[in-house]
């Protein structure tokens, strides 16, 4: 119940949000959307505690949601306002919420790798049992940084989970056309790090073998690679044709959407009745409709945030010619 | 017969024709081939000249980069283009500490002829990581030449002389600037690096400007013609080497220089021109030398953040304005 809610929540949210920046211009710069991906969130999240920190890259929105940063403020974000989750500063690919161990959209790609590595190196030497989580594209699996990370996490024992998005296209490329290795889950061998191939589609899939790689990494026993195959319904951003692909294939994975299938299992095993279906959907799209008046009515940052959130120090002499 | 075409189509006009003329041409890089370029530049290129010269890569900059590199110290000119410059970060290690210093290090023995280009600078709300004006870092790097084009002709020119140049050349575009249309001409032409272009001429000030910022440049110098103010603009077009005997000549008849420059202040494009010009010019100067740079901070996302935090045409009508004194 608790993935269907969330799996739904991300869903209507980015529907509602390609909505607004495609038919009302509120939303601006690159927007990637992680429609088709859901099951991933949801299922790391029931595997995971809310202080595991998780970073990722510019396909941010559902993991921030998960994480449990308001749909409020992620809504005020993509709209620039003062009240984002980022004070308007970061935009679609910069959703951050550290209160809930959210380190973040980053834009570089591959970069959350070695970022995830870096939190994980920090639990572990300040002594607490928390496990990083760091999200990456199977188009991000080809950058060097993994491999010197993958290295040391794995030298090092780190806390560190690695969880490749395997959507099969990283923009107009697929997988096979980047490597002779297409079983990205294989890049750990090299390393003798633990690692798995899992249905991206199925929340309990993805739950479990984050459970398993989880219990690892808080026994010392150190990182572990998932592959998480699964699907984005969705261009690679809003201003992408998507002719590298066909109508079919991707209607062959919306067959196996994670929403309805979570769904009909609720309904088949009867752990819930339409009513309370309806009144979860109903739940949802009314905070959906809220994040966007709560984003529509907020304010602009004031244009002295230029110069602020630039350093910590207070009196930090800009240059202002 | 001059024709109208874009900057995308000047810029793979340009790379066409040298890949025609010089087996030894090939472009590589990210989603070039088969999707015809993130930005649409080398739309057609992979049909017209087949994969082996028209080269799909792996996310793998600092990979990419360096079979580039070595490529080029082997026989062929390669062309390496990064989606934009943000993601040639990971590769600069390739470009400063191999391109550039391979003839140095060699004693003379091995060039790199080769071009990097891409699109540089912010390009609307893209946020912080997606927004850095790159010329100022390049051009601190002796070895190598930075261009930065503002128009269909110049790109397409100054294309060509980077293939055909012998030593590593950073060749800057702009995403907001590909569907820019401008005349160039049906029979070839270069334009040699290293050469400024005065677009207006004028007699009160000097407006110094490149790439995107050329607009707000030529946009101020329009709206102080109509207060009766004649500004003189230069397009840099190529940062390294500086051509700043064209801005001291143009500074010796105006007497007043303003830069518009999109990098960030500390060490910028506008730090190196100021030094020269008064050095070289001090006697000629009638009011210090002034710039509009990107503010001292990484670019934010909310809209009213970027327009606050760039140069336009307003601020830059302000600037010249007090550097004639004409304000309080
Ligand atoms: C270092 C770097 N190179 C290139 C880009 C441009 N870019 C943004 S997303 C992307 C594709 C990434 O694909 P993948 O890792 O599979 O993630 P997905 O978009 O499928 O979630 C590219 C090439 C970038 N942001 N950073
Ligand atoms: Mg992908």
């Amino acid at each position: 119940m608790y993935w269907y809610e969330l799996m739904y929540l991300i869903r209507q949210f980015e529907l509602m949000a390609e909505e607004k920046y495609k038919m009302e211009g509120k939303i601006r710069g690159f927007f990637h959307a992680y429609v088709g991906q859901e099951a991933i969130a949801a299922g790391c999240m029931t595997a995971t505690r809310i202080e595991d920190p998780f970073v990722t890259g510019y396909r941010d929105h559902g993991l921030a949601l998960a994480k449990g940063v308001s749909p409020e403020s992620c809504m005020a974000e993509l709209y620039g306002k003062a009240t984002g989750c980022a004070k308007g500063k970061g935009g679609s690919m910069h959703f951050f919420g550290k209160d809930v161990a959210f380190f973040g959209g980053h834009g570089i790609v591959g970069a959350q790798i070695g970022t995830g590595a870096g939190l994980a190196f920090a639990e572990k030497y300040k002594g607490t049992d928390n496990v990083s989580l760091s999200f990456f594209g199977d188009g991000a699996a080809r950058q060097g940084i993994l491999h010197e990370i993958f290295n040391m996490a794995m030298t090092w024992k780190l806390p560190a989970i690695f969880l490749c998005e395997n959507n099969n296209y990283a923009m107009g490329t697929s997988v096979a056309r980047t490597s002779n290795v297409q079983d990205i889950y294989k890049l750990a061998d090299a390393y003798e790090m633990p690692a798995d191939s899992i249905d991206g589609m199925s929340p309990e899939a993805v739950h479990d073998a984050v459970a398993r790689a989880v219990k690892r990494a808080r026994e010392g026993g150190g990182p572990t690679l998932i592959e998480l195959k699964t699907y984005r319904y969705k261009g690679h951003s809003i201003s992408d044709p998507q002719k590298y692909r066909t109508k079919d294939e991707v209607e062959e994975y919306k067959q196996r959407d994670p929403i309805e299938h979570v769904l009909n299992t609720i309904l088949e095993n009867k752990f819930a009745t339409q009513e309370e279906i309806d009144a979860i959907n109903k739940r949802v799209n009314d905070k959906v409709a809220e994040s966007v008046r709560f984003a529509e009515e907020s304010p602009w940052p004031n244009e002295d945030e230029v110069l602020k959130d630039i350093v910590m120090e207070p009196n930090y002499p800009f240059i202002v010619d | 017969m001059a024709r109208i075409i874009t900057i995308r189509e000047a810029l793979r006009e340009g790379m066409s024709e040298e890949m025609r003329r010089d087996p030894n041409v090939f472009l590589m890089g990210e989603e070039v081939a088969e999707y015809n370029g993130a930005y649409k530049v080398s739309q057609g290129m992979l049909d017209e000249f087949g994969p082996k010269r028209v080269i799909d890569t792996p996310i793998a900059e600092l990979g990419f980069a360096a079979i580039g590199v070595g490529a080029a110290q082997n026989g062929l000119r390669p062309i390496v283009e990064f989606m934009t410059w943000n993601f040639a970060v990971l590769a600069l290690d390739q470009i400063l500490n191999t391109a550039s210093k391979m003839l140095a290090m060699s004693g003379g023995q091995v060039s790199c002829p080769i071009v990097f280009r891409g699109p540089n600078g912010s390009a609307g709300q893209l946020g912080a990581q997606h927004s850095t004006a790159f010329e100022s870092y390049y051009a601190n790097i002796p070895g190598i030449k930075v261009i930065s084009i503002s128009n269909a002709y110049d790109a397409k020119g100054l294309m060509k002389a980077a293939i055909r140049d012998n030593d590593p050349v950073m060749f800057m575009e702009s995403e907001l600037m590909y569907g820019d249309k401008g005349e160039v001409p049906e029979e070839e032409y270069i334009i040699p690096i290293g050469k400024a272009d005065v677009k207006k001429q004028g007699r009160d000030v000097t407006i110094v400007s490149y790439n995107k910022m050329m607009k707000v440049a030529l946009g101020a110098a329009a709206e102080l013609e109509k207060e009766g103010i004649s500004a003189e603009v230069i397009d840099l077009r190529t940062i390294r080497p500086l051509d700043w005997m064209t801005i001291l000549e143009s500074v010796k008849k105006t007497n007043r220089l303003v830069i518009v420059d999109e990098q960030w202040p500390m060490c910028s494009v506008s730090s190196e021109i100021a030094y020269r010009i008064q050095k070289e010019g001090f006697d000629y100067l009638d009011a210090p030398i002034r710039r509009i740079t990107a503010a001292d901070a990484p670019l934010h996302y909310a809209p009213n953040l970027v327009a606050a935090a760039l140069p336009d045409v307003p601020k830059t009508v302000n600037l010249v304005k007090e550097v004639m004194y004409m304000k309080k």
